[in-house]
C-alpha cells in the first residue's frame, strides 16, 4: 500500500471534513498530519482497513481530542471538548458530504480576504497535501517564507472570522472567479518553467488539473469548465515542450504526433460545452485558442486568422497588454509579420510591457521572418536583458546565435 | 464576532460636492444606520468631521505633543467608523459593502480583540 500516494491523494478530503469536524484549521491539520503518522506505523502491521478515508478521519478526531486536552487553558478547553462531544457524526460521511466539505474548504483557501500568494499556499498545502518544502521549490522561495505564509494565512482565518462554507449564492460567482484565478495560477506557475525544470513544476500542473476536475465535479459553471478545458489543452502539449537535450521546443517546432490526444479529446468536449453554456469569457475565449492548435494537425495548418480572430475579442472585453502582444503575434501569422510589427509599435509606444522580455522577442522573431537580421538582432539582444527563465534565455541565445550567423 | 468598518474617503472631493449632492448622501447614510439597527447589526458609530479638524497627540518622554492635523497625511482619510455585530467576516463584507461611500472610497474591516474569558 502506497501510503504516499494515498495521501496525496486523500489528505485533502481527509482534511476537509475534519476541519468540519472540528471547527478550527490548524487543529484539524494537526490531527490529520497524527493520523497518517498512525497510519504509517500500524497498517503494515495489522493490515490497511477496509475504509482508509474512515480510519484517518476517526482518528483524526481523537487526535484533534487529544491536543485539545493538552492544551493549558481549562476554559477554552472545556467549550472545545463540549462542542466535540455534540458531534455524533459518523467518521465516514456519504461521498456528496465529503464534496461539501472540499468544496467548502476550496472556498476558504481562495477567500479574498487572504492575499493571492497565501491563497495559493494554503490550497496546494492543505487541498493538494503538498509539504512546506515542495510549494517553496514549486515558486523558488525560501522554506521560511513559505511557512510564514502559511502560518499567516491561517491566523488570518482565525483572527478575521474567515468562515468555513460554501459562500451564499448571491456571492458564489465572484468567490468562484477568485478560486478559478488560483488555480489558473497554480498551473501557470508549473506550466511556464518549462525544460529542465524538476519533477514538483510538472506536479503543479498536474495538481491544478486536479483541483479544475474537482470543481467541475462539485459546481460545473461554463468558466470553470473552461479552465479546465484550458489547462489540458496546453497540458497536453507536455511531451513535446522540452527537446531531448532539455531545450525549449517552440509549438511551430512540436511534434505533435507526442501531443496526449486523449486529453485534448477531454479538453475539446470541455471548451465545446463552455462556450455552449457560458459565451465567450475569460478562460472559454483562451480554451477556443487552444483548441485552435490541438485541432491542427501541423503547424501550417492552425486556423491563425480565426485565432486572431478570437485575440481580437479577448483583448476587448478583458484588455491587457499581454493579451494585446498575443494578438499582435497572431495577426502576424495570419496576415504577415509586417502587420504584426504595426501592432508591435503602437504597444512599444504604450509603455505597458516595458520591462517584458516576450515583446522584443516577439518583435525579434517577427524582423527574422522577414530577413532583417540586423534589426532581429538588436531585438534578441533586448529581451536577453529581460528575460528571467534559464530555458528561454538559452533559446533566445540560439536564436540572437542563428541570426547573426546568416548574415553575410 | 465584532468588526469595525472604518470608512476612508477623500475630504477635499466631499467639499466640492452640492449642498444638494451632500443631502442625498447623508440620506443613505440615515437608511443604512437604520438597517443595521432593525439587522442587529449596530454597537456604535458616528460619521467624523473633516480630517482638518483633527488634532493628533503623542506624549514622548514624559512631553506631550499636539500638532494640527490627523496622523498622518494620506490621499484617503477616515470620515466615519461602525462598530457592528457580524456572523463572520463575509457578513461584515457584506455590510460594509453597503456603505455609501464605499462607491468611491474604501472600508477597512476590522475585528475586534475579543476581552479573554475570565
Amino acid at each position: 500500500m502506497d501510503l504516499e500516494r494515498l495521501y496525496r491523494e486523500q489528505c485533502g478530503r481527509v482534511v476537509a471534513t475534519v476541519i468540519r469536524l472540528v471547527g478550527d484549521f490548524d487543529l484539524a491539520e494537526e490531527a490529520v498530519q497524527d493520523a497518517f503518522a498512525a497510519a504509517l506505523e500500524q497498517w503494515p502491521v495489522q493490515g490497511e482497513p477496509a475504509n482508509p478515508r474512515a480510519w484517518l478521519v476517526g482518528v483524526a478526531r481523537h487526535k484533534a481530542i487529544d491536543r485539545i486536552r493538552r492544551r493549558t487553558n481549562f476554559e477554552a478547553k472545556r467549550a472545545e471538548l463540549e462542542a466535540l462531544a455534540v458531534l455524533d457524526e459518523p467518521s465516514d460521511p456519504p461521498d456528496s458530504a465529503i464534496e461539501d466539505d472540499q468544496l467548502r474548504l476550496i472556498f476558504t483557501c481562495c477567500h479574498p480576504a487572504l492575499a493571492v500568494e497565501a491563497q495559493v499556499a494554503l490550497t496546494l498545502h492543505t487541498l493538494c497535501g503538498l509539504s512546506t518544502e515542495e510549494i517553496a521549490h514549486a515558486f523558488m522561495v525560501p522554506v521560511a517564507t513559505m511557512a510564514q505564509r502559511l502560518v499567516r494565512a491561517k491566523k488570518k482565518i482565525r483572527d478575521a472570522g474567515i468562515p468555513y462554507r460554501v459562500p451564499a449564492d448571491e456571492v458564489l460567482a465572484g468567490r468562484l472567479e477568485a478560486v478559478l484565478r488560483t488555480v489558473y495560477l497554480v498551473f501557470n506557475e508549473g506550466y511556464a518553467a518549462s525544460a529542465g525544470d524538476t519533477l514538483v513544476r510538472r506536479e503543479l500542473c498536474a495538481e491544478a488539473i486536479r483541483l479544475g476536475w474537482l470543481l467541475c465535479e462539485l459546481k460545473p459553471l461554463p468558466e470553470a469548465r473552461a479552465l479546465l478545458a484550458l489547462m489540458l489543452l496546453h497540458d497536453s502539449r507536455r511531451g513535446a515542450r522540452v527537446g531531448p537535450d532539455g531545450e525549449v521546443v517552440t509549438l511551430e517546432e512540436q511534434n505533435r504526433r507526442q501531443w496526449d490526444r486523449a486529453q485534448i479529446g477531454e479538453g475539446l468536449a470541455l471548451v465545446e460545452a463552455a462556450l455552449r453554456e457560458g459565451g465567450a469569457g475569460f478562460y472559454a475565449l483562451q480554451a477556443a485558442i487552444a483548441a485552435l492548435h490541438a485541432r491542427a494537425e501541423a503547424a501550417e495548418h492552425t486556423d491563425w486568422r480565426q485565432i486572431a480572430v478570437l485575440y481580437d475579442i479577448l483583448r476587448r472585453r478583458y484588455p491587457s497588454p499581454v493579451t494585446e502582444l498575443n494578438h499582435a503575434a497572431a495577426v502576424a501569422m495570419a496576415e504577415g509579420p509586417a502587420r504584426g510589427l504595426g501592432l508591435l509599435d503602437a504597444l512599444e509606444v504604450s509603455g505597458d510591457l516595458r520591462s517584458y522580455h516576450l515583446l522584443p522577442a516577439v518583435r525579434a522573431d517577427l524582423l527574422r521572418r522577414l530577413g532583417r537580421r540586423h534589426e532581429a538582432a538588436a531585438a534578441y539582444r533586448q529581451a536577453l536583458e529581460f528575460v528571467t527563465s534559464a530555458p528561454e534565455r538559452r533559446f533566445l541565445e540560439r536564436r540572437l546565435a542563428e541570426v547573426e550567423a546568416s548574415r553575410g | 464576532m465584532q468588526y469595525v468598518l472604518l470608512i476612508y474617503e477623500n475630504d477635499a472631493e466631499f467639499a466640492k460636492l452640492s449642498e444638494a449632492q451632500k443631502g442625498a448622501i447623508y440620506r443613505e447614510y440615515g437608511e443604512y444606520t437604520q438597517n443595521l439597527v432593525k439587522n442587529g447589526h449596530m454597537r456604535a458609530g458616528a460619521g467624523l468631521k473633516p480630517v482638518d479638524t483633527a488634532t493628533t497627540v503623542r506624549v514622548r518622554g514624559g512631553k506631550t505633543l499636539t500638532t494640527d492635523g490627523p496622523f498622518a497625511e494620506t490621499k484617503e482619510q477616515l470620515s466615519g467608523f461602525y462598530l457592528v455585530e457580524a456572523k463572520d467576516v463575509d457578513e461584515a463584507i457584506a455590510l460594509a459593502a453597503r456603505i455609501p461611500s464605499v462607491r468611491h472610497g474604501s472600508v477597512e474591516v476590522r475585528p475586534t480583540i475579543t476581552a479573554p474569558s475570565s
